[in-house]
């Protein structure tokens, strides 16, 4: 039942570009607009957004390269385990739940990194996608969105530089999203 | 906020790499850790992520954290503007799109039915605006999971907004609204999660619902604490100019690293 779910939004979700530029085309054809010429009035637009965010792309995700390439989150993970063991939390699940960690923390920073540490849960001989440390995982995944960049990128095409409380909100948002995600990944799987 | 995130995370990168090659170098360490290349191209979802391969031995760790950093920082540079090249066609097709979509009058009958939900989220934001027609598509398109057509429609948006805000360098409480809603999106079509799932060998739909509920928790909770955030003076409408260390988000700093 549920495959059949998802084969079907995820023939919906293939259909959706298509379909919608029918729909939009037909309903201007009977609306009788020049949409040739309309089309290249939104066009031109186009291109100046694009250009205009490289430098802002750039600020931002040099920064959150040369963090995460110091390997202060491999580090840290290992600090932790080797914590909870002389701590006596001999649980193997605790323990492994700490692979999660890493994949909290970089999600927000960065959509590369974030899937690379999934993927490398996925291929664990010990875990893979469908144990409950994968599954968590890919909750985990699908609940948060690479912030940072979107901050960046969304303010720099408006050239903004002040923005105010929408950071700590998007963070607060992404931390209940993960919360969210542990803690179904526990109830559900 | 950005400054400091921008200095701290630029700060403890550097100065972290550098002590752990100095102390590699003196304690060699029994894994290497494997230095991972991405690109973070938030819109392709099939990348095929290299994970760690055999471990390698490193001759000079110090030498070679140093090169780390220094290839991420160059590396990052790089990737960002093939982000946005490849942004540029992307963009373009969508704004024609959206313009054909909004002269036929489809925008504002989608604007017109949710009303109501629009004035409460965006209370600033005038009934008819184009900003209205340019966030709906953005959050119709971030649901269904189709990265390539919401950044355009984003940034549109972000535009439209801009056109309503007084202080141009200073975001509106209506961008910060759209800014927390389009990160918690909520999602229905998963469609990365779901690639690298069936990639792996894995069952692609299990997580699927739990995915939903917890992104209608997210935007919950991004709606509840952007509402509160806009009205602690630290973040009201004119801020004064930035001083290290005054911005007063302190609640806040623990979830920013």
């Amino acid at each position: 039942m549920m495959e059949h779910i998802i084969e079907f939004a995820e023939v919906v979700s293939q259909w959706t570009i298509p379909l919608a530029m029918l729909l939009i085309v037909v309903w201007a054809k009977i609306r009788g607009v020049a949409m040739y010429e309309s089309f290249l009035v939104g066009a031109k637009e186009g291109f100046g957004v694009a250009v205009m965010i490289m430098p802002y792309l750039v600020a931002i995700l040099v920064v959150i390269k040369v963090f995460l390439a110091s390997g202060l989150f491999d580090d840290a993970k290992y600090v932790l385990a080797a914590g909870l063991r002389f701590a006596g939390v001999e649980s193997t699940e605790v323990v492994d739940s700490l692979e999660l960690l890493p994949l909290a923390f970089s999600k927000p920073l960065s959509g590369g990194a974030s899937r690379g540490l999934l993927v490398e849960i996925f291929d664990d001989e010990q875990h893979g996608p469908d144990s409950r440390l994968g599954l968590t995982a890919s909750l985990m995944m699908g609940s948060t969105e690479t912030t940072f960049y979107v901050i960046a990128v969304y303010f720099g095409a408006v050239q903004v530089r002040r923005t105010r409380h929408t950071l700590p909100a998007c963070l607060i948002a992404d931390f209940v999203g993960l919360t969210a995600a542990v803690i179904l990944g526990f109830v559900l799987f | 906020m950005l400054n400091r995130i921008w200095f701290w995370l630029l700060f403890i990168g550097i100065v972290y790499g550098f002590g752990k090659g100095v102390v590699e170098s003196y304690f060699p360490p029994a894994v290497p850790a494997a230095v991972e290349s991405d690109a973070d191209a938030k819109a392709d979802a099939k990348v095929d992520a290299d994970s760690p391969g055999e471990p390698v031995v490193v001759a000079n760790p110090f030498k070679q954290a140093g090169q780390n950093l220094t290839t991420a920082a160059i590396e990052a540079a790089e990737v960002s503007v093939t982000i946005c090249l490849n942004l540029i066609g992307v963009m373009i097709l969508w704004l024609g799109i959206l313009q054909v979509a909004k002269d036929a009058g489809m925008v504002d009958a989608l604007a017109r039915l949710l009303r109501p939900l629009m004035r409460w989220l965006f209370p600033d934001v005038p009934d008819g605006h184009p900003a209205q027609g340019a966030m709906l598509m953005n959050i119709s398109a971030n649901m269904l999971g189709l990265d390539n057509a919401a950044t355009p429609f984003g940034l549109k948006a972000m535009k439209e907004l801009q056109e309503l805000n007084s202080e141009k360098e200073t975001a509106t409480n209506s961008m910060a609204t759209f800014l927390a809603i389009n990160t918690s999106s909520v999602t229905l079509v998963p469609i990365s999660v779901i690639a690298l799932r069936s990639a792996a060998g894995g069952d692609p739909a299990a997580p699927v619902a739990g995915i939903l509920l917890a992104t209608i928790a997210s935007t919950i909770a991004a709606v509840i604490a952007v509402r509160w955030l806009s009205k602690l003076p630290a973040f009201s409408d004119n801020p004064p100019p930035l001083v290290a260390g005054a911005d007063g988000a302190s609640g806040v700093e623990e979830d920013s690293v």
